[in-house]
């Protein structure tokens, strides 16, 4: 099936027609040029394309915690928020620390059809922190895991984690750190600061983050590998990473969307929904994380997507679990909080949203430019119709959303994946029809 | 005044002044033979505790049955981690019974914030101490005990001088009355050894000290913290012996204090740790008397949050002449 997607501006540039056909581009012209040919035409209206987005940090809880989301629900989610390929973190029941558990993940997204489902495999075993999971195996598996991550425990142990790095090197592979440090955040609540003291919550100090990401550099530029950093939170981990880079380390780095919007005063409320690991900070972190994704010094937005069923908030702070829902929203908060405030252009929203997480990933059919030939895996973004969000409207099966209420700007009007369209009109497309 | 007593922070100068001036009133029931007012007949209030602590429960039990309140006693066991059953389950259950008022204790910080903004329940919240931040009532009957003796039982605690000794950072009680004597005028300072205090104190309205013999002198007040041994299993001091040669109130130091200053503590104490016996048991010690205002400044919290609605119409024997609803 071929698609004319016309007046749409690449980038955020000039308005062309773009011809999708046998799922990759197959023409770029000037706008109102491309005959339709029989194909099905979508009006872009002067709206932004981008490449498909990819994540980098995806909780899809399937197998084990159906009832929070399951592949289908969370790509669907997904597919809304403009992404086509996420990576399905591994702290599922039985954690993906196997070629089997992956390999299943990896087909149920298969299946699903809604995006492309990278796992993530688990760095130890059960993701205890002791002994090598079996990494190869992940890795030559039909699901081809590069990434691998405890992601929600930490790789404590300095020797675990330098033998992880050096050998995820044999096959490319790259270790996604959690960096927080047990001891420090021991019954840990939220950020320890101002807002800590007066709630009487037990603090999670940024010292606790920092500490793991300059160990894990030091670690990555001894043994010659690639480190990964989740979700940065802090002032003082944008530092060590900005330094690390200008030594010429290989670590990348990711923030998520609440941690570019959200701040510690929000947990005054004591409403779990703002609940997440590591938690929100400062204003002053939330700018210097700006900053940071603004001069590349973090290279990729990843939304840490956290389903929990509603008794898991539902309750008081400190039996809540942490995590926030972020697919859905996460390419208006970049818009609102990055493009709006000039820090970030159309080219630069792609390259961290798209280019940068599929090189991480080792994706090679995601973050492609956006030229005759490619992939179709892309995004039509309107980035000025702003939206009060509705957590009873998601696709996720949960509604752990920490924008509810809040007003953003920009939504997804339209995604393709490998050439066919899982939205239209902001709409999930049946994929009966495609 | 708000709906809810959740942080002694929900209360500006004029309803802090209101409270203990309605208690001021209130207390004069308790010499009575009768001591019971018919305010609150018909009103119920629920001691919804989910951590053990029977000296408040039976403080705000005789409280609202002083006011001829109905008062259900609620123990709850543990929270939903431990597979009891949850905050959500036990208020809806207490909605059904038509609680007007929850009085709630908790071991998580926020519970009542949660009871009280979750829709769960329509009656008024009053914290009763939930977790490591705030005691509200705790400092109420602290503010009312000081200016019993010290501002002749009337009006704010303007340049009052109070010091407060311990466990600042696990101490619900302290964060309460930080707050409620920056309201009444007081000047506070916390004295602590420096691990004891939570990072971002010095936002708070309040000086700081690690050293207390500096601080006794000038003190119109010295509230002394329970100090937990378990503490130094976590590394917060080295030993209870050094803790309590470091910050523990004894004759020695009492000797350091004006003739007027007197000691608090918001009980239960660990004699020998911070704070000696014969400290405890000296005529400068109110801490017996810190136990009978609580009840008069609960009855106070219960009647102006309950008695200013509906069934305030003249007729139930109000003792407050000037009281405005809160
Ligand atoms: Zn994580």
């Amino acid at each position: 099936m071929s698609f004319v997607l016309r007046n749409v501006r690449p980038l955020g540039g000039a308005e062309v027609d773009i011809r999708i056909s046998a799922g990759r581009i197959s023409a770029i012209e000037l706008s109102g040029t491309i005959a339709t040919d029989g194909a099905i035409e979508v009006l872009g209206a002067g709206m932004v394309l981008l490449p498909g987005l990819v994540d980098l940090h995806t909780h899809l809880r399937e197998p084990g915690r159906e009832d929070a989301e399951t592949v289908e629900t969370g790509t669907r989610a997904a597919a809304l928020g403009g992404f086509t390929a996420v990576h399905a973190m591994a702290n599922t029941d039985p954690v993906a620390d196997t070629a089997g558990v992956v390999e299943q993940v990896w087909r149920l997204g298969r299946a699903s059809g809604w995006c492309d489902v990278r796992p993530v495999g688990a760095v130890t075993l059960g993701l205890a922190g002791s002994q090598l999971a079996e990494l190869g195996a992940m890795a030559d598996s039909p699901a081809a895991v590069r990434v691998f991550s405890d992601d929600g425990k930490c790789v404590w142990d300095a020797v675990i984690m330098r033998r992880a790095l050096e050998y995820v090197k044999a096959f490319d592979g790259v270790i996604a750190q959690h960096a927080q440090e047990p001891r420090l955040t021991e019954g840990a609540q939220m950020n320890e600061g101002a807002m800590s003291a007066l709630l009487g919550l037990t603090g999670w100090p940024a010292v606790a983050e920092e500490a793991i990401i300059a160990r894990d550099v030091l670690l990555t530029e001894h043994v010659r590998s690639r480190l990964h950093v989740c979700h940065v939170s802090t002032a003082g981990s944008v530092e060590i990473i900005r330094w690390a880079k200008s030594r010429g380390i290989d670590v990348t780095a990711e923030v998520t969307p609440h941690h570019l919007l959200l701040t510690d005063d929000l947990v005054a409320t004591y409403d779990p929904r703002y609940k997440v690991n590591p938690p929100l900070r400062t204003a002053a972190d939330v700018e210097a994380l700006r900053d940071g994704l603004a001069d590349g010094t973090i290279d990729a937005v990843a939304t840490d997507h956290a389903p929990h069923p509603i008794e898991d908030k539902d309750c008081e702070w400190a039996d809540a679990s942490p995590g926030m829902l972020g697919l859905e929203d996460a390419l208006a908060v970049v818009n609102t909080t990055m493009v709006e405030s000039g820090r970030l252009d159309w080219a630069g929203v792609a390259a961290r949203m798209s280019v940068a997480p599929a090189g991480i990933g080792r994706l090679s059919e995601h973050g492609r430019p956006i030229a005759v030939g490619e992939p179709a895996n892309l995004v039509i973004f309107d980035p000025s119709a702003s939206y009060v969000v509705d957590p009873n409207a998601g696709a996720s099966r949960s509604r752990n959303n920490p924008y509810a209420g809040r007003e953003l700007t920009g939504r997804v009007r339209a995604t393709f994946l490998h050439g066919d369209p899982t939205v239209l009109d902001g709409e999930l497309v049946a994929r009966s029809n495609v | 005044m708000k709906r809810h007593l959740l942080s002694a922070a929900d209360l500006d100068l004029p309803d802090a002044l209101l409270i203990l001036d309605t208690a001021a009133e209130l207390a004069a029931v308790a010499d009575r033979p009768v001591k019971k007012l018919p305010t609150l007949r018909g009103r119920t209030v629920v001691n919804l505790f989910f951590e053990d602590s029977t000296r408040t429960r039976i403080s705000f039990e005789a409280a609202a049955k002083r006011l001829s309140a109905d008062v259900i006693n609620f123990a709850a066991k543990g929270s939903s981690v431990s597979k009891g059953e949850s905050l959500k389950d036990t208020a809806l259950t207490l909605e059904a019974m038509g609680a007007d008022a929850v009085v709630i204790r908790h071991s998580a910080s926020g519970a009542p914030h949660r009871l009280a903004t979750s829709g769960w329940i329509r009656g008024s919240v009053v914290n009763a101490g939930d977790g490591t931040h705030e005691h509200p009532t705790q400092a109420l009957l602290d503010a009312f005990t000081m200016r019993r003796h010290l501002a002749g039982g009337v009006g704010d605690l303007a340049g009052l001088d109070v010091v407060i000794v311990g466990d600042v950072l696990h101490s619900r009680v302290a964060r309460s009355n930080v707050l409620l004597l920056r309201t009444l005028g007081a000047k506070v300072t916390l004295i602590a050894p420096p691990t004891l205090l939570p990072v971002g104190v010095e936002l708070w309205p309040c000086s700081v000290s690690y050293d207390l013999d500096s601080s006794l002198p000038t003190a119109d007040v010295v509230m002394m913290l329970r100090v937990q041994r378990e503490r130094m299993s976590a590394a917060y001091f080295p030993s209870a012996r050094e803790y309590s040669r470091r910050y523990g109130l004894d004759v020695n130091r009492m000797k350091l204090l004006q003739p007027h200053t007197i000691v608090m503590h918001p009980g239960p104490m660990n004699r020998g740790m911070e704070i000696a016996a014969e400290v405890a048991d000296s005529p400068r010690s109110v801490i017996v008397e810190q136990v009978t205002n609580g009840v008069s400044v609960r009855m106070a919290v219960l009647y102006l949050l309950l008695g200013g609605s509906e069934l305030s119409d003249g007729s139930n024997g109000v003792p407050v002449s000037e009281g405005r609803p809160l």
